[in-house]
């Protein structure tokens, strides 16, 4: 745990001066808020092209079977019927994550994994003929018998999922840090205890929808609604054998991701796409909630055995884990998800040992992926709510025994390396415990046991982390443009996803500062392929941080090319002005300046075929202290990392054990530096806090043998207006050297910091320990009565 | 099954339309698809998340729960039949300002429940707001400011601030 020297390159290019920020820092209302309210923005679905063909999905009825003959004869006769298709149409292709895990084909044809999953597909003048088509398909199975929880998946002789995938692993690490026998034999005390977190929606409101379209034989466009649209590009670009000049996606507002099912693809894609091709007319694609609850993307479930032991004072000396989880049908983006929940177990308290082995099983499930808090969410919930279990036996205040593990923020231009080599230059954490106690009045909090009548309240505190700027080990290419127009407004493009966080806004902004104009001379262009440069995508809290940094790396180039007009004027050099409030002027003399209009018109006009653009790209994910390295476990996933501390009170009937998160709440975030605070609050509160209620009290898919039984957001439940509770949200600033104007990620630390929380506080109310997500009704109820009768 | 067309004479942000449609179409499928008012979203087509919310007769429905035939004859605003003109009805505007608007897909069905509301209920409580509130999801969970921008616009509406 060295602390390190920030290298001399990787010193900030920001400046820290708050107070002379126009625009970043202070509240901005969002740029796409008035098409949002006025209906005029469109989504997916909203997208209509003339003489456009409907298309429906025909669905396995069983989640595991082979696939003998599919007869599509009745279909094809059904009037009104344009195209059908079937997996076969798709020529042997398989796509997956990465090249190693390309398992899943467009359509299955020899065999279903799943229930629900697509097998053939009909393009029809509307939709009811499409879904009727889909009924004449016939379809002929021989069923197998499937697993359909990890646990049955790793039995000897268990069916297996994938024929060549043995033991139905999908992925397995293994990694050690240290020497946890030493810390454990050197410990005071040391505690066992194995959590659950189930399988959970990602719980966006908008289905997945796409229209796809074939300009000519060789030129594909496609309106989807893809949080990171670039994967699709490169998806579909194999796919089809396209070039990718010729792939053209184009990214409508995005209805929420959270992670998963729009970053890459479903069945609806590839159908509509080849069913376009097959009808040579445009054909769309709308699932429904249905369809989207049973077989797209959801978080993995997980069963994390958790070792920790501790000095007698509380110190963490060493912890092991052991992770099982249900990987579902395809790899999808398990090897990440599985890879996170271990690689996070190092932050946000100082650990000198650690020891993991995590496995991910293949079941007959619908296929799990990234969630908001991806991996992070269900090892750091084990951790901080085993951390309260085992400050109660020692007798250490939860808000001290944090305080006395919590990671120092390293002193400025010093870097903190965890143990499995993070690097931290900033970390809020301890500060955020401070306020959020503070804010709260824990100790007041604390003495106080309140019960009245049949309802019992407590309090319960958590901290944890996120990483910002996922680093990956390929696809990194992060750019923007920033093209000057002669009139002094400004066009930005950079290949980000709005899903609904913001980003744009922020994009906006960071330009406008950046160029020293106002927010409403920016036009951001949302990602269409044929125009803007490539990108990852929306996904590992990456958007801000890398895309923001290469916005501003653009409108600083344009900027330059300005100044350096501007600065010949003067007979001064361009470093010797500056543009601030549409101003550019020389900073010794302000009284030497020009308005930016005639500037940008001089630079347009007067300047032989000039046309003012600025390039950027991001460096910050790639550049890097060394590479994640998967087979060891260490290195950097994220450019830098945001901490969080929540405290939480719950009211508890101890009659029917129903439980409710009071407004009494507050969560201090470490998010760098707030870019726009309201935003902030807002992704922090309804993006992160309430969904992570939603996972400790709420949410959670009921399976039985691959149906899911529960597939509604009612039934499943997602929490509503009333219950969600409101908190407080408290900025710590910290000032990271790697974000743009010191910018962490917000709020998805925050989403995992609920759940301990709200189940710690569970345990000072009712002093009963629910180990198992969600702490429904039912459950809370027995434990209460188990506590009863032992006494 | 399918059923023969019928006549359909309705009146949709103050403007007469006859059409012919299926019995089974369901009224958010009618304003989307044939009056092209996409405004209003599709999401469960069971009732459960709201988005598809519109105004029939002053009460806020579920467009997807209803047949479009049983607007036969009532008078229909949808998120596209509020502003006027150019000028923003005081619910847009606070929810603009506000910062109740992430990702926007539960947006215009929310608002037009709550001009429902406040039209019936001028000055309704915290209570009231989050009771009407409840019937529309949200997956970023903007609730708290959305509720507060209600707030802020019903204070408005009656002709505060």
């Amino acid at each position: 745990m060295a602390k390190k020297k920030v290298k001399k390159e990787e010193k900030p290019g920001v400046i820290l001066k708050p107070e002379e920020y126009s625009i970043i820092g202070k509240p901005f209302p969002r740029v796409d808020a008035r098409a949002k309210v006025t209906g005029e923005a469109k989504f997916a679905a909203d997208i209509e092209m003339p003489d456009m063909l409907w298309g429906a999905l025909k669905r396995s009825p069983y989640a595991h079977a082979r696939i003998l003959h599919i007869d599509t004869a009745k279909a094809e006769r059904l009037p009104g019927v344009k195209a059908v298709i079937t997996g076969k149409d798709f020529g042997g292709f398989k796509w997956g994550w990465s090249r190693e895990t390309r398992d899943e084909e467009p359509l299955a044809t020899t065999k279903v994994r799943y229930l629900y999953e697509g097998v053939a597909a009909v393009a029809a003048i509307d939709e009811d003929i499409a879904q009727e088509a889909c009924e004449l398909i016939e379809v002929e199975y021989e069923s197998l018998p499937g697993v359909f929880d990890p646990f049955e998946a790793m039995e000897e002789g268990a069916p297996l999922v994938h024929d060549d995938r043995l033991g139905n692993i999908c992925v397995e690490y293994h990694w050690d840090f240290g020497d946890v026998e030493k810390g454990f034999a050197e410990s005071y005390l040391v505690q066992e205890d194995t959590f659950h977190t189930p399988r959970m929606a990602k719980g966006y409101i908008e289905p997945p929808a796409i229209v796809a379209y074939w300009t000519d034989a060789t030129h594909l466009t496609v309106h989807a609604a893809k949080g990171s649209p670039y994967f699709s590009y490169r998806i579909l670009s194999n796919c089809f054998q396209l070039p990718l000049s010729n792939v053209r996606v184009i990214q409508p507002f995005i209805g929420s991701d959270f992670g998963g099912t729009k970053n890459d693809m479903v069945n609806g894609d590839f159908a509509a796409t080849m069913l376009a091709k097959t009808a040579g007319k445009p054909v769309k694609i709308v699932y429904t909630q249905f369809d989207e609850l049973t077989t797209c993307l959801r978080r993995h479930p997980m069963w994390v055995t958790i070792k920790t032991g501790v000095t007698q004072d509380g110190k963490l000396k060493a912890i092991q884990t052991k992770v099982i989880s249900d990987g579902g049908a395809y790899t999808r983006m398990s090897p990440l998800s599985n890879y996170l929940t271990g690689a996070c177990m190092t932050l946000p308290y100082q650990l000198p040992n650690f020891k993991t082995d995590i496995y991910c099983y293949f079941t007959n499930n619908p296929s799990s992926a990234a969630m908001r808090g991806h991996g992070v969410y269900h090892t750091r919930f084990a951790g901080d709510v085993q951390m309260d279990m085992m400050a109660e036996k020692l007798g250490i205040d939860p808000v001290e025994i944090r305080l006395r593990n919590a990671i120092k923020n390293p002193k400025p231009g010093k870097l903190y390396e965890t143990i499995s080599k993070l690097h931290l230059a900033t970390c809020g954490v301890e500060e955020c415990i401070e306020k959020a106690a503070e804010a709260i009045n824990w100790k007041e909090k604390k003495k106080k046991k309140r019960v009245e009548g049949y309802r019992a309240y407590g309090v319960g505190v958590a901290a944890g982390t996120f990483l910002s700027g996922a680093k990956l080990s390929g696809h990194n290419a992060c750019a923007a443009i920033v093209r000057i127009c002669e009139d002094g407004s400004v066009n930005l493009m950079t290949g980000a996803t709005d899903v609904g966080q913001g980003s744009d806004s922020i994009m906006c902004a960071l330009t406008a500062e950046t160029l020293g104009i106002r927010l409403e001379d920016i036009d951001l262009k949302r990602v269409d392929t044929a125009h803007t440069p490539v990108d990852p995508g929306t996904y590992g809290s990456r958007v801000t941080v890398l895309a923001g940094e290469a916005t501003v790396n653009a409108a600083k180039d344009a900027k330059r090319q300005l100044l350096e007009i501007a600065a010949k004027e003067f007979g001064v050099k361009p470093d010797e002005m500056e543009i601030k409030n549409k101003k550019a002027f020389v900073k010794t003399k302000p009284e030497m300046n020009i308005s930016w209009e005639r500037l940008v018109r001089m630079a347009c006009y007067t300047t032989p075929g000039m046309v003012v653009i600025g390039k950027g790209q991001s460096t910050r994910g790639i550049s890097v202290y060394g590479l994640t390295d998967f087979s060891s476990g260490t290195g950097d996933f994220g450019t830098n990392y945001s901490f969080t501390a929540q405290i939480q009170e719950v009211e508890v009937d101890m009659e029917t054990g129903l439980v409710r998160c009071t407004d009494n709440s507050v969560i201090a975030h470490d998010c760098g530096f707030p870019l726009n605070p309201p935003a902030v609050d807002t992704q922090v509160v309804g993006g992160a806090y309430h969904p992570g209620v939603g996972a400790a009290l709420y949410c959670e898919f009921k399976m039985d043998k691959g149906l899911t039984v529960n597939p509604n957001l009612v039934d499943y439940k997602l929490p509503r207006a009333y219950e969600a509770p409101m908190t407080e949200v408290i900025h710590v600033i910290t000032n990271d050297p790697f974000g743009p104007f010191g910018a962490k990620e917000a709020s998805e630390g925050s989403t995992c910091t609920a759940a301990p929380a709200v189940i710690n506080a569970l345990h000072d109310a009712a002093a009963i320990w629910i180990k198992e997500l969600p702490a429904k009704p039912e459950k809370v109820y027995w434990a209460l009565k188990e506590k009863r009768n032992n006494k | 099954m399918k059923g023969e067309p019928k006549e359909l004479r309705f009146t949709v942000n103050g403007k007469l339309y006859e059409l012919q449609v299926k019995p089974k179409a369901l009224l958010s499928d009618v304003l989307r698809k044939d009056l092209k008012l996409t405004g209003t979203k599709r999401g469960c087509l069971e009732s459960t998340c709201g988005v598809c919310t519109v105004i029939l007769d002053g009460k806020a429905v579920r467009s997807c729960s209803i047949l479009a035939l049983q607007a036969n004859g009532h008078q229909v605003t949808t998120i596209e039949g509020l502003a006027q003109g150019d000028k923003l009805h005081p619910i847009q505007e606070a929810f603009i300002n506000h910062g109740a608007v992430e990702c926007g897909f539960c947006i215009p069905g929310r608002v037009m429940m709550a001009k429902a509301l406040l039209d019936e209920n001028p000055d309704p409580s915290r209570e009231e707001v989050r009771l009407a509130m409840q019937g529309i999801l949200c997956a970023d969970s903007g609730y708290v400011k959305q509720i507060e921008a209600v707030e802020i616009a019903a204070g408005k509406m009656r002709g505060g601030e």
